[in-house]
């Protein structure tokens, strides 16, 4: 046996990862129960802040508490009360908060549970809600989803977007300044306003998905860790309305993507595409997991766009190899997905479906239709698509140009390599 | 990051002492928690090692013990698999385990494929993943 690694509770062992991990552990639901406190995210959020600091500076002293979720609540509760008596704006705007405050009982001791249990859930739902709400743009709501929700830091924050912790910082004010001044209580939405809440919710832990599974700057071709982190805010979203058919869409699209991670870089880093993965390394427990996930979602009534899409992530994953994909299959749910919202990339999606199912001159028709759409300007898939129909085709001059023109409209270093590999053994009639 | 949390067996479990009601509701709001933090991937729990059966290799023999086994404390009673970020915060999931009878767990985390290197050719890989893709085709029949 080992020696004893950390005798649970004394001071000298406890460190700041011990600290961090608690924070993971805590931090949703301390901000969401101090916003149901005071009414008022940013003011709750600053008040969490204040208590991990305390915690910081404190357990590597005392030990972590007994019971930290208590200690965190009451310290964030006592700074907080400090912090509106010292401050003459907060202490008019917040008087009321403050002696609610003081009076809700004596400090809860170790033994007391510092959550309220029957209500938690719904309080960290009302928090996705809140940091998601509509009023804010989308840049402020994925920075304030994964500084309230996944607890994620501002320097955190920052160095997965690749932007300057001041950026964040910035983004995050402004969305605590843009819910105070439009008076955004701390409530769940209206039931008749629930679907389109959900959806903005939904579309922003995806954004956050998608950033890391296709980093759209930088040098590196995915950054796992943001993926990671929305697939996890999915799962806890789902733990959260168990009854929404989309938000398991969402999952067990995000569950069967991230299952392809290992197999999308290759050996010296350059980016592998679908077709050209080794199954192999796709993880296999999380394959399961998004066609458990993607089934519930069946039997909920899904047929919104994420369970399409992952109806359609789940065709190539059933695959064992590439040419057993079911690409009929996968263009019946382009077809469905259309219906519902006829976007410029399903269409480009599909073209590729209906060229694999065995018809690229078709699939060329259909992305000669969408040249001309505005939308698809400085697009890079769009060349980057037709190059790859063209080539089927055998018409390798026009496919190189096409390459060529998809390599100088990427941002992603990586991806431009490839792309430029794919325009010279174009024009040298290889086909890749 | 992913791993496995091992629960220990203990003289109960191995008695084939079923958890009480409150131990099970205490557990079952345990893993509850566990899923909605999007910890929780995967977790069982088995029976005592009476109804399991070892098998030892030794060159071309294959020894089959029938159960029950000695050195309680090295048998597993039960397994999660959770994903977390680093082993820290497994630690402290662990910790809120509700266990106070002398349980004991052990957190073993995942070998990723990567880390088996040159051993685990391609060739072997691609044999693997046929197979669990039989078994998902299995599951979704």
């Amino acid at each position: 046996m080992g020696p004893i690694r950390k005798p649970a509770g004394t001071a000298a062992e406890t460190t700041s990862a011990t600290v961090e991990a608690v924070w993971r552990i805590e931090s949703a639901r301390l901000i969401a129960t101090l916003s149901r406190l005071t009414g008022d995210v940013g003011l709750a959020e600053d008040m969490a802040q204040d208590a991990l600091v305390a915690a910081l500076e404190g357990w590597p002293r005392t030990g972590v508490p007994d019971n930290p979720s208590a200690w965190l609540i009451t310290t964030a509760r006592n700074r907080g009360i400090d912090r509106i008596r010292r401050d003459k704006v907060l202490r008019e705007k917040y008087e009321k908060v403050a002696s609610e405050m003081e009076l809700s009982g004596p400090e809860p001791g170790p033994e007391q549970v510092a959550f309220d249990e029957d209500r938690i859930g719904d309080d960290v739902l009302t928090l996705i809600f809140t940091a998601c709400h509509p009023e804010l743009s989308a840049e402020s709501q994925v920075a304030l989803t994964l500084k309230t929700l996944a607890g994620l830091s501002t320097e955190e924050i920052a160095r997965a977007f690749l932007v300057s912790k001041a950026t964040i910082s910035q983004r995050i004010v402004r969305a605590k300044r843009t819910l105070a001044e439009s008076e955004i209580r701390f409530e769940p939405p209206a039931p008749e306003e629930m679907g389109e809440r959900l959806g903005t919710v939904l579309g922003v832990v995806y954004l956050i998905f998608n950033e890391g599974y296709s980093a759209t700057a930088g040098e590196d071709w995915m950054r796992t860790e943001l993926s990671a982190e929305a697939l996890r805010l999915g799962r806890i979203l789902a733990g959260l309305a168990p009854a929404e058919p989309e938000v398991h869409g969402l999952v067990a699209l995000m569950e069967i993507q991230a299952s392809r991670f290992p197999a999308r870089i290759g050996p010296d880093g350059d980016p592998v595409l679908l077709m050209d993965q080794d199954r192999a390394r796709w993880d296999r427990l999380l394959i399961r997991r998004g066609l458990e996930r993607l089934e519930l979602a069946g039997e909920l009534g899904g047929s919104g766009p994420y369970f399409l899409q992952a109806s359609i992530a789940a065709c190539h994953a059933r695959a064992s190899a590439p040419e057993q994909t079911d690409w009929d299959q996968i263009v019946g749910f382009y077809d469905a997905l259309l219906a519902l919202r006829d976007t410029p990339v399903a269409r480009l999606n599909r073209a590729v479906a209906v060229s694999m199912a065995g018809d690229p001159g078709r699939a060329l028709a259909i992305v000669d239709d969408l040249a001309g759409d505005r939308r698809m300007e400085g697009y890079h898939l769009l060349p980057s698509v037709r190059g790859d129909l063209l080539e089927k085709l055998g018409r390798g001059e026009e496919a190189a140009a096409e390459f060529a023109r998809a390599a100088s409209l990427t941002g992603n270093e990586q991806e431009r390599k490839v792309l430029e590999g794919r325009a010279l053994r174009a024009s040298k009639g290889f086909s890749s | 990051m992913r791993c496995m949390v091992i629960v220990k067996a203990t003289e109960d479990s191995e008695n084939g002492v079923m958890p009480s009601e409150k131990d099970l509701s205490e557990m079952g709001s345990f893993n509850e928690e566990l899923v909605n933090a999007g910890v929780m991937l995967d977790g069982a729990g088995l029976h005592r090692s009476e109804k399991g059966v070892r098998l030892d290799y030794e060159g071309d023999e294959v020894k089959v013990i029938d159960g029950p086994f000695a050195e309680t404390k090295e048998l597993i009673a039960g397994y999660w698999i959770w994903e977390v970020k680093n082993i820290e915060e497994a630690i402290e999931w662990a910790k809120r385990v509700p266990f106070n009878h002398g349980e004991s767990t052990e957190i073993r985390p995942f070998i990723e494929p990567d880390e088996f290197g040159e051993e685990l050719t391609p060739e072997l890989r691609e044999r693997g993943a046929a197979l669990e893709a039989k078994i998902a085709e299995q599951r979704n029949d």
